[in-house]
């Protein structure tokens, strides 16, 4: 269920990066710092390990900007040492994009059993459950999860944790 | 079987050998005393010592810039590191191989706000190319010839490696690595060839062209600036330069319009504006370079050649981007444009156009009466020495518009001022530098009375190591450029911006062992220049200038190319909020 992340509020594109790095010290401060550095947007970032014995690690950020901003954040993480390469999967084409959360939602009676009911709807499994409390793991679309989350805010939300987004582009080829 | 292990400090001096490290410019401190001891122990690397990092830092850049080598720094942690700083920075706005060692605490204090401890590759994460924290002495040799590799390969810039003391002291084997290949980063140095054609499609139809050139051309190498010649010889494009890419190309050459900008001559300015082609070789539409860029050059299709892609599209948007070192490029763009059997472009009309903007005489001056204008002092300067090819250094003010405006170079690495980041008090310790990589050079800073105090420690460092070294001073008694602002947006009104309590420049020099001398009015002017000349050893010349002279033409921040002030009668004393906010 991939979809072109491209709103044009205003010129406004979303674009989801995948970025290969060494998994050395310091990498992931550097992509932050830059962004920070020059003011460039990050609506979500997730990273971590993928080819143990290579040590590299895949982040994917989802940014906005306009096309020339965008144009500069993958020539500008291009330019970082320690990166191999940077992928726009937004450009690329079709590619799938999934969140996860951990939706922790405490009640009783109706609706402690309405939650139970969404979650099933939503396929959000229980992970963790007390007689008064539920642990929920959501995936999907930020879409998705969003929505959920919205739900269980009727029926006694506490907390939520999320992973931000992974993505991956479909079909054969890999980065 | 690469022999015994050596200790940290040891493998860093022999790796420092095997790269060709002729000079080092350091500091000692607690967390640098193992290298210290191995340098002690040696006789191929020369140790300079400075009298503060900052100083090292900008030595080092005057040594690059000067030799084309990179420089090498050797600092001790804490307050050592962070003194360098600033020379960091400097080095990564203009593009100066560098290579800054640091001492860290030992590896287990790491983070535990120890003596001397500060967090050195995170202050320098932004402001350098690249920089490690060693942890493992068996990388260390490794570590070492990869820094110099990213250096100095693609755009040039500082490299800081930051050595925990414990790491110095630890044994590892070192071998000479082979050839680096470094497994990530890869700068394109050919340019694309499609691209390439296709520029020159534009170059050949163009009626109104220019060539835009930047630092780019010095940092490829003096190859770069003989193939710019042959550039412009076979296109008969005229030329304009940036403030990094002065002497690039001959400023005695009939084709070169002077250097462009917010102090930019006239006929650079208005005819990048005009101009119908631009081509973009190795310089980065720099806001003091662009001016308002909704308005820059708004009819030119523009071809930018830089070897970091990030450089293009960041401030102006381009018809062609080519990424690849200019020299390369311009190898092919010459090839490319003689197999087409294309010769030297007429453009009468243009050159006709360029020829009145020139009969404005934008850079003329009225040297009248008693009191020295500093534009005159300069050009005095420039005749008496040019001969003798001069490195010039510079600190920050309006004595380093006016010396890129008045001084004439004809060949690369004869120019060295802090142009991206602006640093008063680079002036001195980069003549040091320029000095120690061309012993036989006549070195001079051409200094400002406020800049030249914010290093003026490293006189003592010039005595040292007895290098001739000349800086003149061009004292106008004021932050001369800080107060041509005030003028400009503040009516005048000169905050903090007299030079109050100045040293007898004389009387310093002398208490640093140079020679000092005072050229007090025009009438002692040549004569000084020639005393100082001759002096051996290094020389101090405080040189009175007019004190209220401001610095044109000036295209004021905000403003257009054409938008020009030629001359103080235009200028207005007030600012919009929205011009005031630009710097
Ligand atoms: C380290 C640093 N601090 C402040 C400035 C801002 N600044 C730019 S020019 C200038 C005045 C320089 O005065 P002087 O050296 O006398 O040169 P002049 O303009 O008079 O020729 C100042 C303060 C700077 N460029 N660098
Ligand atoms: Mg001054």
């Amino acid at each position: 269920m991939s979809k072109a992340h491209t709103l044009t509020i205003t010129g406004i594109e979303r674009h989801t990066l995948s970025i290969l790095v060494d998994n050395e010290a310091g990498v992931l401060a550097r992509v932050i710092g830059l962004f920070s550095s020059r003011g460039y947007n990050i609506d979500s970032l997730t990273v971590a390990e993928v080819t143990h014995d290579r040590g590299i690690s895949r982040i994917t950020i989802v940014t906005s900007g306009t096309p020339a901003v965008i144009e500069q954040i993958k020539a500008q993480l291009e330019r970082l040492v320690p990166v191999h390469s940077v992928a726009d999967l937004t450009v690329q084409g079709p590619h799938v994009e999934r969140e996860m959360a951990l939706v922790k939602v405490a009640g009783a009676g109706d609706k402690r059993v309405e939650a139970l009911r969404l979650a099933d709807i939503y396929r959000a499994r229980v992970v963790d459950a007390t007689t008064s409390s539920f642990v929920f793991e959501v995936t999907g679309s930020s879409e998705k999860v969003d929505t959920f989350i919205d739900l269980m805010r009727e029926l006694g939300l506490i907390e939520v944790v999320r992973t931000g987004i992974v993505a991956i582009a479909r079909g054969a080829s890999g980065l | 079987m690469y022999g015994e292990p050596i200790p940290g400090a040891e493998i860093i001096v022999q790796a420092l050998i095997d790269l060709g490290v002729e000079v080092v410019f350091g500091y000692p401190g607690g967390a640098v005393l193992p290298i210290y001891d191995a340098i002690f122990k040696q006789n191929r690397i020369r140790h300079i010592l400075v009298r503060h990092e900052q100083g090292a830092a900008h030595a080092a850049e005057g040594y690059a810039r000067a030799t084309g080598k990179p420089g090498v720094v050797l600092v001790t942690s804490g307050p050592g590191a962070t003194n360098a700083v600033t020379g960091i920075a400097d080095a990564m706005m203009d593009s100066i191989p560098m290579v800054v060692l640091t001492g860290q605490v030992a590896t287990h204090l790491i983070g535990n706000d120890a003596f001397q401890e500060c967090d050195t590759v995170g202050i320098t994460r932004h402001c350098s190319k690249h920089n490690y924290l060693v942890k493992d002495v068996d990388r260390l040799g490794d570590v070492i010839h990869e820094a110099f590799y990213i250096a100095t390969n693609g755009r040039p810039g500082p490299v800081v490696v930051d050595i925990p003391k414990d790491i110095q002291i630890a044994r590892a084997t070192y071998r000479k690595p082979a050839k680096i290949e470094h497994k990530t980063y890869r700068p394109t140095i050919k340019g694309e060839l499609a691209d390439i054609e296709a520029a020159i499609e534009l170059m050949a139809n163009a009626r109104k062209p220019i060539l835009y050139t930047g630092g780019g051309i010095i940092n490829s190498g003096p190859q770069a600036a003989q193939l710019l010649r042959e550039l412009q010889r076979v296109t008969g494009f005229p030329v304009t330069s940036t403030l990094m890419g002065l002497g690039g190309f001959p400023a005695t050459s009939p084709a070169f319009l002077g250097m462009l900008g917010m102090h930019g001559t006239y006929e650079a300015n208005l005819a990048m504006h005009d101009s119908d082609v631009m081509v973009c070789l190795g310089a980065r539409f720099d806001d003091r370079v662009t001016g308002r860029t909704d308005a820059f050059a708004p009819n030119a299709k523009k071809i930018h050649v830089d070897i970091d892609r990030s450089s293009i599209n960041k401030n102006i948007m381009v018809d062609i981007g080519i990424v690849g070192d200019v020299g390369r490029v311009m190898e092919d763009m010459i090839r490319i444009w003689k197999s087409k059997g294309l010769t030297a472009r007429k453009l009468d009309d243009w050159w006709g156009q360029i020829n009145q903007w020139r009969a404005r005489q934008c850079l003329a001056f009225r040297q009248e009466g008693s009191e020295i204008l500093p534009q005159h002092a300069i050009v005095r300067l420039f005749e008496a020495t040019k001969a003798r090819e001069p490195i010039i250094t510079t600190e920050v003010g309006q004595h380093q518009m006016w010396a890129a405006q008045y001084f004439g170079f004809d060949k690369p690495n004869k120019w060295l001022t802090s142009g991206g980041l602006g640093t008063m008090g680079y002036g001195l310790p980069a003549a040091i530098g320029a000095q120690l990589g061309n012993p036989n050079a006549l070195v001079i800073d051409i200094a400002g009375e406020a800049s030249i105090l914010m290093n003026i420690q490293e006189m003592s460092t010039a005595k040292q190591f007895e290098l001739p070294v000349k800086v003149f001073i061009l004292n106008n008694e004021y932050m001369g450029m800080v107060r041509q602002w005030q003028d400009l947006t503040y009516e005048g009104r000169y905050a903090h911006s007299y030079s109050e309590a100045l040293p007898d420049f004389v009387k310093l020099a002398e208490a640093y062992g140079w020679t000092g001398l005072r050229i007090n009015d025009i009438s002692e002017l040549d004569a000084g220049i020639k005393t100082m000349i001759e002096t051996p050893g290094p020389v101090m010349v405080d040189c009175r200038v007019a004190k209220l002279e401001n610095c044109f033409p000036m295209v004021p921040s905000g403003a257009a190319h054409n938008e020009m002030l030629l001359g103080p009668e235009q200028v207005v004393g007030a600012l919009s909020e929205a011009a005031q906010a630009l710097v």
